[in-house]
């Protein structure tokens, strides 16, 4: 049994021109221990698909789907209270901004502990050991003095690594990581990739990488679904991805890498799909 | 250093440019002083692009600014084709001015979303120039077209355009006034990969329209080895690699530039089966 298991999700917004749909009909299943990359551009509808999924969405989003299911469960049938214990539990997820999505006004400690106290109920002495023991296994450097800082006195890095260990407090059985390395340097990219690839072998967690950086889903993924305006293109395991891509759209993204460029010109999408594959996205 | 040794003025040469910040700690403690560039110096012939890379916070934003004029370096000397710039404030002429240009980051921040994108190029030739109001409208709109936008996006603002359309309007801002050397920082890397490709084949055909002289400032290696003729890498404000492109991709000297290569993720197949193998071996 997948671990997740969506089929036909659709999400839409209404706007002043009539309902717009953001994800269209996409289908995807994760299972314990893999890595799933979802890739796309900007407006591709990757990030909100999983914020459906979390449930992080404003009321004012339509969102259907045939099936919806995390652990054979039903998400959509879930009640408020029960979702609550779900989220950050059992499914935790990432966000792209680091300093962004830490409270300002609470020590990282206090962030920390608050999820071990609500979701596992420890106790003061239990939840301080944990989030030390945390801290130092993603790597952050004199954890027991990290507790007490803000997150306006660590770097984006920093914070990314305090985002990581919050998310996987609990050990959660699925983590969404939504461009967990776009704000930040090549080299700390690099050590934040390998730390929740490590993470990721240890636990056996299922991981969901959303990421528009093709580089990121070379040296992560194990199967890749690629989407564009809402659809998707693509989904195939990574290397026959990168090796012989079938969709004209990924094989206009992989051209358009600038490692890849054959003499003095990049191909852009244009080269690859015609104008109307472009407005509508094709199949 | 023999990366343009000819006999020609080059077009813009820096010797030990240094800039330092003063920074108040407060009433009686002493001024803390950052080292923000430490005496770089290079040399680069017209129609070339220079790629200066290195991680957040290592200067090369810095440098930019001293490149276009923006801000006085502490020390150091800033020649363009051979003969030394005034850069005290009021000393510069109004022609250097015109020589030098720049293009931000953001796309997003650089526009002011009040102004009309009419007036957006026309403003530079309004400051610098004797034109009447006619003439400037034309040659805004002749640089519309050179850009790879219309004449019928004159009267709109920017919020109406895409991040790619944006940096082509701040790139043909830069352009209103024939500048001979133009300064780009990080230009693409608030882009989508496909849009990046649209604007480095604009940028590459600019130049040899134009005959341009390109600093890019980027952070992206790929981007880097694409466009670039000489590479700068820098770190904690100095220089520490410096040579042509090839030179450096093929044999790096600094540790700093191995471990920067070592973190760009590779997203080619080999690469790929290589990560999967090592995967299963752990398994």
């Amino acid at each position: 049994m997948a671990l997740l298991d969506i089929q036909n999700l659709t999400v839409e917004f209404e706007t002043a021109t009539g309902w717009f749909k953001a994800v269209d009909g996409v289908s995807l299943s994760v299972d314990e221990g893999e890595v799933l990359a979802i890739v796309g551009e900007s407006g591709s509808g990757k990030s909100v698909s999983m914020l459906a999924v979390m449930g992080l969405l404003p009321w004012t989003a339509k969102i259907t789907a045939d099936r919806m299911l995390f652990q054979g469960r039903d998400i959509r049938a879930l009640s408020d209270g029960e979702r609550r214990k779900l989220i950050g539990k059992d499914m935790a997820m990432i966000f792209q901004e680091p300093i962004a999505s830490l409270n300002p006004c609470f020590t990282v400690g206090f962030q920390i502990e608050e999820v071990l106290r609500i979701h596992m109920g420890m106790g003061r002495q239990e939840r301080r050991a944990r989030a030390i023991e945390l801290f130092t296994q993603v790597g952050l450097p004199n954890p027991a003095e990290r507790l007490n800082h803000f997150p306006h006195q660590m770097s984006g890095g920093q914070c990314q690594r305090v985002m990581i260990a919050i998310a996987i407090a609990c050990n959660p059985k699925l983590l969404i990581a939504d461009e967990p390395t776009t704000a930040l340097d090549v080299t700390i990219q690099k050590q934040i990739l390998d730390l929740l690839m490590s993470l990721q072998a240890e636990h056996g967690m299922g991981l969901i990488m959303i990421t528009h950086d093709m580089g990121v889903v070379a040296e992560t993924a194990d199967r890749v679904i690629v989407q564009y305006k809402g659809r998707k293109m693509e989904e195939a395991d990574v290397l026959s991805l990168f090796e012989a891509p079938k969709n004209a759209y990924t094989r206009a993204l992989l051209s358009a890498l600038p490692e890849n460029a054959t003499g003095k010109r990049l191909s852009t999408v244009s080269d690859f799909m015609t104008a109307d594959e472009l407005a509508g996205g094709a199949r | 250093m023999t990366a343009t040794e000819n006999n020609a003025v080059p077009m813009l040469e820096i010797r030990n440019i240094k800039q330092d910040y003063h920074v108040p700690q407060g009433l009686f403690k002493p001024e803390k002083v950052v080292h923000a560039v430490k005496g770089v110096s290079f040399k680069l012939d017209a129609g070339k692009t220079l790629a200066i890379v290195g991680e957040s916070g290592c200067g090369k934003s810095t440098l930019a600014r001293i490149l276009t004029f923006i801000d006085q370096p502490t020390a150091g000397e800033l020649l363009i084709e051979g003969k030394p710039v005034d850069t005290r404030p009021g000393h510069l002429s109004a022609e250097m001015r015109r020589k030098v240009q720049i293009v931000f980051q953001n796309p997003y921040g650089s526009l002011n979303p009040r102004q009309k994108i009419g007036d957006v190029l026309g403003e530079p030739l309004a400051i610098n120039t004797t034109m009447s109001a006619a003439e400037r409208r034309e040659r805004a709109t002749e640089m519309l077209v050179k850009v790879g936008l219309g004449p019928e996006h004159y009267n709109r603002y920017p919020h109406m355009f895409s991040g790619g359309q944006r940096q082509r309007i701040a790139i043909a801002r830069a352009l209103m006034l024939n500048p001979k050397l133009l300064v780009l920082d990080e230009p693409v890397s608030a882009l989508d990969l496909s849009v990046q490709a649209q604007v480095l084949n604009l940028l590459a055909d600019l130049q040899e329209e134009f005959g341009l002289t390109y600093v890019f400032i980027s952070h992206d290696l790929s981007v880097v080895k694409y466009i670039a003729d000489e590479v700068m890498v820098m770190y904690y404000g100095e220089a520490v690699e410096y040579g042509t492109r090839d030179a450096v991709f093929e044999a790096p000297s600094h540790a700093y530039t191995r471990t920067l290569f070592a973190a760009t993720p590779r997203a080619d197949v080999e690469s790929i089966r290589a990560r999967i193998a090592r995967k299963k071996a752990i398994a």
